[in-house]
């Protein structure tokens, strides 16, 4: 049967070479033993405590991310290609904000509306004038992908600022090989355990250069109540790093300090995993109680260096995405290696029009939502939502996007009655500092639900631990 | 080590304590209330066991009249009640959430653990559920979880922050018991070495796990004066206040030794000391057993300011 979805396992051929081995695995495991693994798999995610905490829905407030056992794999090949698209796009995405707050070349060369930069809320007029170390801006890149082909992959977002979801990624495989770890002993899996002390390098190598020691990096967290808490812990134990929330630090003279039980450490370098708006209540929002006063001060003077900088969002905003491509062209002189998914502006008069004369068959977006939320997917709403959502683009079309209705690839997944495609996406972890890294691999996220193309873990979505086969 | 972390483990370990400590009056109440009534009867034991953690009008206001069921309920699964077992399980599990990465994986899995059977426990059917079985899994739970930091938690700050913990802790509480029996629990002075007298002593040392190493100790007589020397000056007895008091000095020498610097908080555990360590049974009774131990409650509670200050804020230098 010919699928509308290219299946990342069997395609017109038969079986796809990546997943030659897992064939027999799936087919040989007897239904008690999957149910016996599974309940396995989530033990231990419980027990290492790898949940996500959603407060104020009421019920259990830890909840665990769907995991599914079925791997998604890669072959060395394709990842080659993916790997240096990736990295062309973080170089790109980095050099446009090193641009944007200094001369602002793209613009004066009328490649990019000046407007669409400077009167973007993420553009962050705080930051305007001053180049943080090495000129990095956004130092964790995590670029969300889709497949519909065997070649053909799309870019759907750039997530510039403080993606989550890597320990995911790590833990997926720790629980995997745990449990299945003939599968890595018969295959030549890559490891993507370096992660964390690629990370702690890549922050390091950022220092401000009025660091003349070892530096001193830290994880800054609103706290445990954000439903990421668990991540910032994770990746400040791998490092070896304090995890400090707002509260613990505090601005002295031209220096950041954390409080500590022999008093007071200048810290170097902090990773925040706090939005712009909070970092600092004297410049940003003086109501935020998880920020340090006097913070931005110290950063402009080269105190400390925040990772990512503030206002690196600019870059990521979904009014901007369609200009990445150009961006790749203007400032590395090179053709895209990946490509985005060709998006209508509805602040375009023409744009809009096509829109709304097409919206059963797009996918319409907040340019500023995120987590799945606020979207239409036309082919698979009724009329009535159709008809509501129309009424709410007429009314502000500069704060919608459309895309084409992407014929998502599909991985295969476990289900009650044995194995079956679901729609998958892919976000791999671009790390940007002195060097640009990135480990083979990413966060698989995949829709359980049949035909749902919507993979957010906040709609149902679960994931996977993703491979790739390292080269001979 | 952050402030923030370290008064997290210290605040950790104080409610792990007190929640056996609740444990324990919740015992003591229900072996009270076993005794035949005699004069204000087992209204005035509740009242004054809810008294010693001062929370008898919270109580009264929530509940009304002295019910032993009510107490029960209050004092293990109601969260309003910040010292019921319930809340300071609760919060130690939100408080080693905050410092997983301080813990070893063992404590923190019989923490998290705890937190579950907790949760399992309040959705049983509370008519099946009898005292004896709630304080025997508390002080179950308390012994495990200590039991995992000492064989797992590495012997650096940390480790003693939640040592000083226990300890301040500790010593709060059975100051705060022993002055419950001798101020509040008797209807009147006329009762002193009445039967009365003796079966609360006897309750009190059980409800302390004390009462077979009180009999060894001291041959078997009950006597205030042996037992207020047993709790506060015996050495021996390891939640006498002498005891908790070489265990606070221990753990803050060492902190001094770690950073290499003594504080203002290692010179008032120095003088607590002693003042315990020389102390003889009549000087206490000379002062007035109430006096002394309010004066211990609200010395300790100082030293615990001194500590919070030198270590848990961050702003010494």
């Amino acid at each position: 049967m010919a699928e509308p979805y290219f299946n990342e396992m069997y395609d017109a051929a038969g079986l796809r070479t990546p997943y030659q081995m897992l064939e027999g695995w799936h087919q040989n495991m007897p239904a008690e033993f999957r149910a016996l693994k599974q309940a396995e798999a989530e033990d231990l995610f419980r027990r290492y405590g790898i949940t996500f905490a959603v407060y104020g829905e009421g019920g259990d407030p830890d909840r665990l991310i769907p995991f599914d056992m079925f791997p998604r794999v890669f072959t060395s090949e394709e990842w080659r290609k993916l790997e240096r698209g990736i990295k062309q796009r973080a170089r790109a995405l980095n050099a446009f904000l090193s641009d944007v707050y200094d001369r602002g070349e793209i613009i004066r060369a009328g490649r990019i509306p000046a407007d669409l930069v400077y009167r973007n809320e993420a553009y962050e007029i705080a930051v305007a004038g001053f180049r943080p170390p090495l000129g990095v801006f956004s130092h964790i890149v995590g670029i969300d992908l889709v497949r519909t082909g065997a070649d053909q992959f799309y870019v759907l977002e750039d997530n510039c600022r403080t993606p989550s979801g890597v320990s995911y990624m790590l833990e997926n495989r720790e629980v995997m090989m745990r449990m299945f770890p003939h599968l890595f002993q018969e295959n030549r899996v890559a490891p993507v355990d370096g992660y964390a002390r690629l990370l702690k390098r890549t922050l390091a190598s950022v220092a401000p250069e009025k660091c003349d020691r070892d530096p001193k990096v830290v994880l800054l967290t609103p706290g445990h109540f954000n439903s990421a808490y668990y991540e910032h812990s994770f990746l400040a134990d791998l490092m070896g790093i304090e995890m400090v929330e707002g509260q613990d630090l505090f601005v002295e003279g031209d220096f950041c300090y954390m409080r500590t039980t022999e008093g007071p450490q200048k810290v170097d370098v902090i990773y925040r995993r706090i939005d712009d708006a909070f970092l600092d209540p004297l410049c940003f929002r003086p109501d935020s109680a998880l920020g340090v006063p006097g913070l931005m001060n110290v950063y402009r003077s080269g105190g400390v260096t925040i990772c990512s900088a503030p206002g690196a969002g600019v870059a990521d905003d979904k009014a901007i995405y369609t200009y990445v491509p150009e961006m790749v062209r203007f400032y590395l002189g090179e053709a895209p290696i990946l490509e985005n998914v060709p998006t209508w502006q509805c602040a375009k008069a023409d744009d809009l029009k096509y829109v709304q004369e097409h919206i059963a068959e797009l996918v319409i977006k907040e340019v500023h939502g995120s987590g799945g939320y606020g979207m239409l997917v036309g082919p698979k709403s009724d009329k009535a939502t159709i008809e509501a959502f129309a009424a709410k683009l007429a009314a502000n079309p500069s704060n919608y996007i459309a895309q084409p209705t992407l014929a998502l690839s599909t991985c295969p997944t476990f289900v009650n009655e044995g194995i079956a495609p679901r729609h998958v996406d892919l976000r791999p972890y671009c790390l940007v500092g002195r060097d640009i890294e990135l480990v083979p691999g990413g966060l698989t996220r995949v829709a359980l639900t049949e035909g749902s193309l919507v993979v957010n873990s906040s709609q149902g979505g679960g994931v996977k631990d993703t491979w790739v086969i390292a080269e001979e | 080590m952050l402030s923030r972390t370290a008064a997290n483990l210290f605040w950790l370990t104080r409610y792990l304590e007190r929640s056996e400590t609740t444990a324990r009056l919740l015992d003591l109440g229900f072996r009270n209330a076993l005794l035949p009534n005699t004069g204000g009867g087992f209204r005035n034991e509740w009242s004054a066991i809810l008294q010693s953690k001062g929370a008898l009008q919270q109580f009264t206001e929530k509940y009304g009249e002295l019910k032993q069921r009510n107490v029960e309920s209050f004092l293990f699964f109601d969260l309003d009640n910040p010292s019921s077992v319930a809340s300071c399980i609760s919060s130690a599990r939100e408080n080693a959430r905050i410092v997983r990465t301080a813990l070893t994986s063992q404590v923190w899995d019989a923490i998290n653990t705890s937190f579950q059977e907790l949760k399992a426990l309040s959705r049983r059917e509370r008519s099946s559920l009898e005292v004896p079985e709630l304080t025997d899994w508390t002080l179950r739970t308390s012994a495990l979880i200590r039991g995992s930091i000492e064989a797992t938690q590495l012997r650096n700050d940390g480790y003693r922050f939640m040592n000083l913990g226990y300890a301040l802790e500790r010593a709060d509480n059975t100051a705060r018991l022993l002055d419950v029996k001798y101020y509040v629990l008797l209807p009147s002075v006329a009762y002193i070495g009445s039967g009365l007298d003796n079966y609360q002593w006897t309750t009190l040392l059980r409800a302390l796990s004390a009462h077979r190493a009180y009999n060894w100790a001291y041959g078997g007589e009950l006597s205030a004066k042996q037992i207020a020397h047993f709790l506060i000056l015996n050495p021996k007895f390891p939640r006498s206040l002498l005891s908790c008091t070489i265990e606070v000095n221990a753990h803050l020498d060492q902190l001094a030794r770690i950073y290499d610097r003594s504080t203002p908080a290692q010179e008032a555990a120095r003088a607590m000391l002693g003042e315990l360590a020389e102390a003889r049974i009549e000087d206490v009774f000379d002062e007035g057993l109430h006096e002394f131990l309010t004066r211990m409650i609200t010395e300790n509670a100082g030293l615990a300011k001194c500590i919070d200050d030198q270590y848990l804020i961050g702003e010494a230098r």
